[in-house]
């Protein structure tokens, strides 16, 4: 299985990290390769075991001038170990936009499972999943940025060491696999404390730098697991930034397979 | 005279049906944990460009508000909730038009593989964008728009199993909603009104007839699938000519009859890449004629369309129906072989702005239509759409020759609570 061949490349990543770091020699690229995927694994692997999760997400998005328009959404998610999480996502704001949902199955290679939900006509529509480079409700989000983080969906490179928000953070670039996606590479700064996400940059297809995703306030829920009060996306192209702000971080809420169908899906609030 | 498309012996007779819901609800209600009041009011300007083919039709312009309000009560964790729709629209011009209708009064517990829903609801089946053939539960609230979308609330019960092999729903009907029809003033209509009085239906039970539906649904891979069978009214009534009994100015008006169907319905959607395969077909038996009608065609997406964020979506679908087009005695199916191109263009921006443009022509004679829609939100809670629909026909059968000279444009403003 894929999960055990990591496990496997992490294991001789590590014995070979070790005996690099002992000669103290620069990495060369399969190393830095290996030591990139190794601080994503361990990164995943920390995050991983929370079955299930509720939250309530406030998005705001601003344009050049200033102007604000307010998105409420709240999501369900279901982990799934073996296949890329179920999600339900609910939407409150704008209120035109009221009680559509959204049904997500993702898989960590080829294209999601998604069907939408448009209460005025009572209609479930499955949708074409390949449209992830496109912006999230208008916001600055695509469906990707959005998407759970799979170890599968990358290549990537280990860049070196630095300091951010106060916190010694390995620099790792990200390569997606997927032709879909809207990014040459995104640069992650992930904290050597906790493994957490502090901040992304996201280069756009012609690689030149589109926008910085900067994550704030996290909190330890369940002894465990990290999430941030807080993110902002930046656009340095456009000028357009997002907030997101979550609220109401439920695990371990009981949720089951059955909670993820067209029926619940019809049923959402 | 203002008049409500729901008559009262039928709204007493789903009273009693939803009253008895309601009643069990009611200490229930009280401890509701969650009530939530949403809904919108409208404004809608309707603007014909022709003087209409027919005497004692609207001129030019056409005004109404529109107001549906819903409200939401829910308890035990979501698991039970009752839901209340009404809706009312006013028109200055066209009394038929000036309606209300109950959209949804229904109760809904969740179990855990199962859900019962009862009371006054609508349930959308279907895959393809510019025919709804497999669509037949509600009955068509056609005095809102020609495009026939917009439907009347039915009393149902449903059943909706969940298992590993599909969703399997089972419906009782109870009661039947005749088709709300445009008024002697108002435009988008034939030369002779059609009546809603001396309703004639096949079964002795009339509107009363218990119907009942069947339904599997099901998504294995790419595929979304659907299958059902329907017993019961007609949704579609037959229009006879007859001397009007009551009102003097019009001698001659459309009497309604809806025969006994028996329909067996699929929907199949193939979901891959960018492309969306579509098909619809049924097969419709009653007393008067057998036949199949198919609706199919695809949905093609650009992602990112001109360097942008927006997605510019292609459409093409064909109609058939075995009865063919009929001849001036006999008209028989109003889609007999008709293809439909339309282009949607998102912008995925702050304000969803989107536009949509369709056609529609008749491959056996001279009809086209054109849609034109555009629509955008103004503010946090304003959504502005603007539509224009132009109508071409030279052949008396085609449903479109009456309605050629209704070329309008329709201006709608929404404030959505």
């Amino acid at each position: 299985m894929l999960v055990k061949s990591i496990n496997k490349l992490v294991l001789t990543t590590a014995l070979s990290m070790t005996m690099l770091s002992a000669f103290a020699v620069p990495l060369d690229k399969e190393a830095a390769a290996a030591r990139g995927l190794e601080i994503s694994v361990e990164a995943k692997a920390r995050d991983t075991g929370w079955s299930d999760n509720t939250s309530d997400m406030q998005m705001v998005l601003r344009n050049k001038q200033g102007q604000e328009s307010v998105r409420e959404i709240k999501t369900k998610t279901l982990e799934l170990l073996d296949d890329g999480d179920k999600s339900l996502t609910i939407f409150n704001k704008p209120r035109d936009v009221k009680g559509t949902s959204f049904l997500s199955f993702s898989h960590p290679v080829g294209n999601d499972d998604q069907w939408l939900y448009l209460p005025s006509l009572k209609r479930v529509k499955r949708i074409a999943s390949r449209n992830k480079s496109g912006p999230f409700m208008g916001s600055e989000f695509s469906f990707e940025d959005l998407s759970s983080f799979e170890v599968e969906k990358y290549r990537y490179n280990y860049l070196g060491d630095e300091q951010i928000n106060g916190l010694d953070s390995f620099m790792v670039e990200q390569f997606p696999v997927d032709e879909n996606s809207g990014y040459t590479r995104r640069i992650v700064w992930i904290d050597k404390e906790a493994y957490r996400v502090q901040k992304i940059d996201f280069y756009d297809r012609k690689n030149s730098l589109l926008k910085t995703l900067s994550y704030s306030d996290y909190k330890q829920y369940l002894n465990k697991y990290w999430r941030a009060d807080s993110a902002e996306m930046v656009n340095h192209q456009s000028g357009k930034s997002t907030t997101l702000k979550w609220q109401n971080y439920a695990f371990k809420t009981g949720l089951v397979d059955g909670d993820f169908n067209r029926n619940t899906l019809k049923r959402a609030r | 005279m203002k008049k409500v498309a729901y008559p009262l012996t039928k709204a007493l007779s789903v009273l009693a049906l939803t009253s008895t819901l309601m009643l069990m609800s009611i200490s229930f209600i009280a401890k509701a944990e969650e009530f939530e009041l949403s809904g919108k009011v409208g404004v809608e300007q309707r603007y014909f460009f022709n003087e209409g083919q027919f005497d004692s039709q609207l001129k030019s312009g056409q005004s109404s508000v529109y107001l549906e309000p819903e409200f939401y009560w829910s308890w035990g964790d979501g698991a039970d909730s009752i839901t209340f729709k009404p809706y009312y629209r006013y028109d200055g011009q066209d009394d038929e038009r000036s309606h209300g209708d109950i959209r949804e009064l229904s109760y809904v517990h969740a179990g855990d593989d199962w859900e019962l829903r009862a009371g006054i609801r609508k349930e959308f089946w279907g895959v393809t964008e510019f025919q709804h053939l497999a669509d037949v539960l509600n009955q068509t609230d056609s005095v809102e728009d020609f495009d026939g979308e917009d439907k009347l609330g039915q009393q149902m019960i449903n059943l909706s199993l969940v298992n590993d092999w599909g969703i399997v729903d089972l419906y009782v009907l109870p009661g039947f909603r005749e088709r709300t029809f445009t008024g002697q003033k108002g435009r988008l209509r034939g030369a002779i009104v059609v009546s809603d009085e001396h309703v004639q239906y096949e079964s002795s039970a009339e509107e009363n007839h218990l119907d009942g539906a069947i339904r599997w649904s099901h998504s294995v891979d790419v595929f979304d699938v659907g299958a059902y069978w329907f017993h019961g009214t007609n949704r579609e009534p037959i229009l006879t000519p007859v001397y009007s009994q009551s009102n003097t100015n019009q001698p001659i008006v459309l009497q309604q009859y809806y025969n006994q169907m028996d329909q067996f319905g699929v929907d199949i959607q193939a979901t891959i890449d960018d492309w969306l395969w579509k098909f619809e077909s049924i097969y419709r038996t009653t007393e008067q004629d057998d036949f199949w009608a198919t609706q199919a065609g695809f949905e093609y997406t650009y992602v990112g369309v001109f360097e942008s964020a927006a997605d510019l979506g292609l459409l093409v679908e064909y109609g058939w129906d075995s009865r063919g087009e009929g001849d001036d005695n006999t008209p028989a199916a109003s889609v007999q072989n008709d293809i439909y191109f339309g282009a949607r263009l998102a912008f995925n921006d702050m304000q969803s702005s989107e536009l949509l443009m369709g056609m529609s022509a008749d491959l056996d004679h001279n009809a086209y239509s054109f849609i034109f829609e555009g629509n955008r939100r103004v503010g946090e809670s304003i959504k502005v759409s603007l539509d224009i629909r132009l109508m071409q026909s030279t052949e008396p059968t085609d449903l479109l020759y009456s309605i050629r000279e209704d070329d309008h444009m329709q201006l709608a403003v929404e404030w959505y609570f």
